[in-house]
């Protein structure tokens, strides 16, 4: 939905010459060039590295990785040398996480089963929900949509306090119900669909009443499948959110072998620096296979997303 | 000039024509035979549905946020959660004279006047870039998202390698005659985040501001260009007044996500980083440990408050400025 038609015909007219023209093109291309690779550098060079043997790690980058743990026991060199492609690509990194670490396996099924949950039925509630707030009116409907969205603009420091003091009364703190139910909850996907939803024709529900469908028939048969594709972009941005999660389960789990690999990634020791970027390869497929096969649904979810009044 | 638009193609439409309507002869059928009674009883009656489909979710939010939230506004009043003695405003003062928590407020707040801003610019400029008519544009589409995807654990490593002491950067740095710097130990650790915040959010801001620039009516520029307006002009007194609520918005969303900067700043470095890095959210970390509900609900409150302010000013902000816009 996103093209760019605006400045060739403008520019022009308004006087620079082709050959001008061209040149302008040529320096803004490189230009962008040069920022695309900036954006997609630490993601390629996490991937490369991963292929990485463990000896071949250590002596690239030991030296950083040394310094938290006292007598270091592999040659360390007192240079980092980032290198774009190993000096031999190996799959030892990968063997160590799938066959000797079972660790890091956990950690990431722990991501799985907290942000799964929290990705299906906060899409369940939310579109409900989404679909009242469309369908109502009147002034108690307005109120409510705007506390939704106070509370979705809530940062985390604010929100997490309530979160926690009701997870206490439940009595499920340190559980992942903790984590899960407030997810399910964030008014987030509410305030995007309810967005989508109002843009329903009117006349397309009309008619399915004239129809003789009930309320629940419309909702199952006429507005489902009008959002199908508003769905799934909500749901990869709500995915994506939960999956990069840091502050819920460092409060809310005390726990942390229910840690989830977002947040367990980063206390890898000096001894398993040798699988270290293979763990952060592996943790990015999901999203990336994601953004991949859904791009165009994501963008889609983020234009929607533009304005607060809806 | 006052411009007024409908608000055509403002994000993707869902067009009536493309759905099959299910028996739309039915419809007709009906109207024929006249069954008035039961037709008006069908179009006025919405039913209990609706609102037994917002019933989920309200009890979702009033148990998780509203409720609870409304305790902690108590709790940010008394002196105990035993004794509950009623102290008014003195749990309020307590956390604004604490050193720790003004240390944490005075650098989220340096922070997040540096970094809204610039990603506010940026990303306006990178959507520019490519509403230009330069080629691949939908790769570098991709490649400027691409880091929203990427989870913040994956990359942390390659920071590290980036801005260690004896790391890539300082190397760099040195073919200049830049004497090494500890960038993630020092004062110039705002530095840092700054820069992993906007690597990490100008890709979606730009979509924000693609679709926008995408929405101003192609007229009305033509119209402009014809009568002789140069480009500064068509940029300032045009293009920035359809993109003016996009700017506010996307104001407001660098301003909740430069609050989230904690992720990086926390596998970085820690529980304990240099102080320059200390954040409101490690501050609250450090406090859930010994878990003390007057500090943490006043300190909730505190910054609910700003939160509301600053999104209350944006509100009016946007009625007032984007009322001739949107027509």
């Amino acid at each position: 939905m996103i093209s760019s038609k605006t400045s060739v015909s403008v520019k022009r007219r308004h006087g620079l010459s082709k050959k001008a023209q061209k040149l302008l093109m040529g320096v803004l291309t490189v230009f962008a060039a040069a920022a695309a690779l900036i954006f997609l550098l630490p993601t390629i060079l996490t991937m490369a590295n991963s292929f990485m043997s463990a000896s071949e790690i250590n002596a690239n980058y030991g030296a950083i990785f040394s310094t938290t743990e006292e007598g270091g026991k592999t040659f360390i060199s007192e240079k980092i040398n980032l290198k774009f492609i190993p000096d031999m690509v190996s799959f030892s990194q990968y063997y160590t996480v799938l066959f000797k670490s079972p660790d890091y396996l956990f950690k990431f099924w722990n991501s799985v089963i907290l942000v799964v949950p929290i990705v299906i039925f906060q899409l369940a509630v939310a579109s409900l929900a989404a679909y009242a707030f469309a369908r109502l009116k009147g002034r108690l409907k307005e109120i409510i949509f705007f506390v939704y969205v106070v509370v979705m603009l809530m940062p985390y420091q604010v929100t997490l306090v309530p979160n926690y003091l009701v997870s206490d009364w439940l009595g499920i703190l340190n559980t992942r119900a903790a984590v899960i139910l407030p997810g399910i909850f964030t008014p987030f996907a509410v305030f995007l669909l309810s967005k989508i939803m109002r843009r329903i024709p009117f006349s397309l529900i009309e008619a399915a009443k004239l129809d003789g469908a009930g309320e629940f028939q419309i909702f199952v048969h006429v507005c489902m499948p009008l959002c199908k594709s508003a769905l799934f972009s909500v749901a990869i941005l709500v995915f994506i959110d939960y999956w990069n999660m840091v502050e819920q389960p460092l409060i809310l789990l005390s726990d942390t072998s229910l840690y989830p690999l977002s947040v367990f990634l980063s206390q890898i020791n000096t001894g398993e620096i040798g699988l270290a970027f293979a763990v952060a390869t592996i943790y990015m497929i999901p999203t990336l296979l994601m953004f991949l096969y859904g791009e165009d649904y994501l963008v889609e979810g983020i234009a929607y997303s533009g304005g607060i009044k809806g | 000039m006052k411009l007024k638009t409908n608000r055509q193609g403002d994000a993707p439409k869902i067009d009536a024509k493309q759905y099959k309507i299910p028996k739309m002869s039915k419809i007709k059928n009906t109207k024929e035979k006249r069954h008035s009674g039961s037709l008006k009883k069908t179009l006025k009656s919405d039913g209990a549905f609706p609102y037994l489909c917002l019933l989920p979710s309200l009890i979702g939010v009033m148990i998780f946020f509203i409720i609870p939230f409304c305790v902690i506004i108590y709790y940010s009043m008394v002196d105990n959660p035993i004794n509950k003695e009623f102290v008014f405003l003195q749990n309020y003062i307590n956390i604004i004279k604490n050193t720790a928590f003004r240390k944490a407020a005075v650098n989220t707040l340096s922070f997040s006047l540096v970094s809204v801003p610039l990603a506010v610019v940026l990303s306006m400029l990178l959507a520019m870039l490519l509403d230009c008519k330069i080629p691949f544009v939908s790769q570098f589409r991709t490649s400027f998202l691409c880091p929203m995807m990427v989870p913040v654990a994956s990359v942390v490593l390659i920071w590290q390698v980036i801005f260690h002491y004896n790391g890539v950067l300082n190397d760099f740095l040195a073919n200049f005659g830049v004497d090494k710097i500890d960038w993630l130990k020092s004062t110039k650790g705002q530095v840092v985040i700054v820069v992993l915040f906007l690597w990490k959010n100008l890709g979606y801001n730009m979509i924000l501001f693609l679709s926008a620039l995408n929405n101003i009516p192609k007229d009305i520029v033509e119209v402009a260009t014809l009568e002789g307006a140069g480009v500064f002009y068509k940029f300032f007194r045009i293009k920035l007044r359809y993109l003016s609520p996009t700017i506010m918005f996307v104001t407001v969303l660098s301003l909740i996500n430069s609050f989230k900067v904690f992720r990086e700043v926390y596998l970085l470095t820690g529980d304990y980083p240099f102080d320059s890095l200390y954040m409101l959210q490690h501050f609250m970390n450090n406090t859930f440990r010994n878990i003390d509900y007057q500090k943490l609900s006043s300190a909730a409150i505190l910054m609910a408050i700003v939160m509301v302010a600053i999104i209350g000013a944006m509100f009016i902000a946007e009625n007032k400025f984007g009322e001739d816009v949107e027509g």
